[in-house]
């Protein structure tokens, strides 16, 4: 599904939740959506899924302008989850699909084949006050996919789940993104971003300060500093002509481990070639900026 | 359609819980047994105790052979017998009691003395009195010469009947009865609607909790979410009414049969004495006179219309309250401004009973928050059905409106959390 978000604004009791925020989503990315707390991440979500509507500005879907029929295309798994305390655990997953459209009988066989696959069959009759959060948050995800959505909308889903569980969960959304479903992940977790996400925009006071493909942006940011391990029996020094060391630590072995910058009027090769004079390189690579820190000095 | 999976979610998960079950079922059987327990106890007490023999010692020789054997009581006539010697038998428990009436000239008032060892039933004693009064009127009657069945024939029942003029037709009023009913009416109305319209509260405020709301509210219209839940209690209470009368009435027909229709029988000299009486046989004639009196199908589409009505009405605004309020935020100011009409009925409901006709009660009965009430406090004294119909009219008309407004509060404040909210900023979402 392709999303175009067109200019919108929000106002909660004048303050702009969103200021004149446009965006597009590609079909079948996995689209990282990031910014501080506050920022308006929240409302942009609660805006997609028809919970609020923009006080300006369209939204549309494959060219569509966005009604209240696209709810049954989307599948969302909310920050804020819960479930009835008191309801067994199969009748309230029917009961939440059958809200996305599905019909009783589609909801029951689909809903069996997911438990089954996620190994809690046995937890269909329980009530909803006997399991675990963590148990909870994997009924929650079943229920958030089953009506099989174009668009996948996660709001930090990894929050409550263990290591296992949590690898589980993006082996899934990464299985049901490769069969073309397109995602939008909200997350803190910049590690994950890295990991799953193609695409991510960066906003903060309701506005798109940084958009792109996750790999562009790196390159964007980068300051052209490189890891590199040198062997060599002398002491290695900044060359004025190519590189500043930026730090160096140098092992009984002789050999050195340093993070190096280089000159902005020089090659990378013209560089690695000023290196080489100095010893033998064993490992070089360059350092790109982590989302963490380009997060940190965009919002700042 | 989305309305009708909530509807039905909020209907069965509630008639399914074991504490709707419970009292479904246990209601009837209390309002059964309240029917038909007084007249069990009495029978039960009455059959329970021995017959009592009670030695009489006529001095006077008036009243030998006057008092009736009864279910509970039997008299032997004692009177050559010694007054201690008796007393004595009733340590050894041949009698259980001894009447001692000592010997007097007719004009001086019978002093007798009723000796026994463990305490005599009150009806017993009242027994004795009553038919040692009639034999002595009796007798003075006989004495001055008066046949005393001229004087029984003198004797009138008058009974002020109040007869309401109505356009068609004249009828007998009972003020009494139809100031019960109304208030009857009137409570149960008033329960109905805080049973239920509480029942929406609760629901609203444990899904705010649950955080389950997100997840609907990306799945449906608030509107459908609002409206599913209104209606599936709704649907519940109905249930719960209809279960009610149809288990009451089983009930009450089987309570009959097997325990009050066998007593009546085994009573039957009672029964053939009370219909001798021409006071009595009045008494059923009224008490007929009394139940046809009663408007029921009024009372009962009153009921249906102004139940309806009322929870609907109030259930809107219950659900708007719902939706603002969670464990954090206490918004209950809000909830005592709308359950004030409710209340306010219920303290005016002297002067409305009073006055069924007055300016008060009608204008109250036209206001719709308190006319779910007021009205059904009228309907027993009879009101004309334009007023019923515009009553109605005016009721379901605010409804709509009022729905439409606590839509607009619950889709905003469903979302909220922690929040105190002031009347200011609910207008503001109401005419957003």
């Amino acid at each position: 599904m392709r999303i175009e978000i067109s200019h919108i604004n929000k106002q909660f009791d004048g303050y702009k939740a969103i200021d004149d925020l446009s965006l597009n989503i590609e079909d079948g990315k996995i689209f990282g959506l990031l910014g501080p707390n506050g920022a308006g991440k929240t409302t942009l979500i609660r805006m997609l899924n028809q919970i609020t509507m923009p006080d300006s500005g369209t939204i549309s879907f494959d060219g569509k302008t966005i009604s209240r029929s696209c709810t049954d295309r989307i599948g969302y798994l909310p920050e804020e989850r819960g479930l009835y305390k008191k309801m067994k655990i199969g009748e309230q997953a029917v009961y939440l699909a059958q809200l996305k459209g599905l019909t009783k009988k589609d909801a029951e066989t689909r809903l069996k084949q997911w438990f089954r696959k996620f190994e809690i069959e046995s937890w269909w009759n329980k009530k909803v006050e006997e399991l675990s959060k963590g148990m909870q948050q994997k009924v929650q995800f079943i229920v958030t996919v089953v009506h099989e959505p174009q668009l996948l909308i996660f709001d930090e889903p990894f929050s409550g789940f263990d290591p296992i569980n949590a690898e589980l969960l993006k082996n899934e959304i990464i299985e049901l993104n490769r069969k073309g479903t397109t995602t939008i992940l909200s997350t803190h977790n910049m590690a994950s971003v890295e990991e799953l996400c193609d695409d991510i925009v960066l906003i903060n006071h309701g506005k798109n300060i940084l958009n792109g493909s996750v790999h562009d942006i790196k390159h964007r940011f980068k300051e052209n500093i490189f890891e590199t391990i040198v062997k060599s029996d002398s002491e290695i020094t900044p060359d004025a002509n190519f590189f500043d060391i930026i730090s160096q630590e140098t092992n009984k072995f002789g050999e050195t481990a340093m993070v190096i910058k280089k000159n902005d009027n020089v090659t990378v090769n013209e560089m690695i070639a000023g290196i080489m004079r100095k010893g033998e390189i064993t490992s070089f690579k360059e350092k790109l900026p982590s989302m963490n820190e380009i997060f940190i000095r965009e919002i700042k | 359609m989305k309305l009708v999976t909530i509807l039905k979610r909020e209907y069965t998960t509630r008639v399914m819980k074991k504490s709707f079950i419970i009292m479904t079922i246990l209601m009837p059987i209390i309002f059964a047994a309240l029917m038909v327990l007084p007249a069990i106890i009495v029978l039960a007490s009455d059959k329970m105790a021995d017959k009592q023999n009670i030695a009489v010692i006529d001095e006077t020789e008036i009243f030998t052979g006057k008092f009736k054997e009864t279910y509970a009581t039997a008299f032997i006539y004692k009177n050559d017998s010694d007054v201690e010697e008796m007393k004595k038998l009733i340590d050894e428990g041949v009698f259980d009691a001894v009447l001692h009436i000592p010997a007097t000239t007719m004009n001086v008032p019978v002093n007798a003395r009723l000796y026994s060892k463990d305490k005599i039933p009150m009806s017993t004693t009242a027994n004795i009195t009553t038919m040692m009064e009639k034999e002595l009127e009796h007798q003075k009657l006989m004495a001055l010469g008066i046949d005393p069945e001229i004087v029984k024939s003198t004797r009138t029942t008058v009974n002020v009947a109040t007869i309401r003029i109505d356009e068609e037709e004249e009828h007998e009023s009972f003020d009494d009865l139809s100031a019960g009913l109304g208030l009857i009416s009137g409570l149960i109305i008033y329960t109905v609607i805080f049973i239920f319209g509480g029942m929406v509260v609760k629901g609203i405020v444990e899904e705010k909790n649950n955080r389950i709301v997100e997840i609907m509210m990306s799945s449906v219209k608030p509107f459908e979410m609002m409206m599913g839940k209104i209606l599936g209690i709704a649907l519940v209470g109905l249930t719960q009414f209809a279960i009610w009368i149809i288990l009451t009435a089983v009930l009450y027909f089987i309570f009959s049969i097997f325990t009050v229709a066998p007593a009546v029988m085994g009573n039957g000299e009672l029964v053939q004495q009370m219909a001798g009486d021409a006071s009595t046989q009045e008494i059923i004639t009224s008490v007929n006179d009394v139940v046809s009196s009663i408007n029921f199908p009024a009372i009962i589409t009153g009921f249906f219309i102004f139940f309806i009505g009322g929870y609907f009405l109030y259930a809107a605004m219950f659900a708007a309250i719902g939706s603002i309020s969670d464990s954090e935020a206490d918004n209950q100011q809000f909830s005592i401004v709308v359950s004030a009409p409710l209340i306010i009925c219920i303290i005016m409901f002297g002067s409305i009973i009073n006055m069924p006709d007055g300016n008060l009660a009608l204008w109250l009965s036209m206001i719709p928050f308190t006319s779910p009430i007021v009205m059904m406090m009228r309907i027993p004294f009879g009101v004309p059905y334009w007023q019923v119909a515009v009553s109605a009219a005016i009721l379901f008309a605010t409804f709509v409106l009022i729905t439409w407004m606590s839509a607009k509060i619950y889709r905003t404040g469903i979302l909220m959390y922690g929040k105190k909210l002031t009347w200011k900023e609910l207008w503001k979402w109401i005419r957003k």
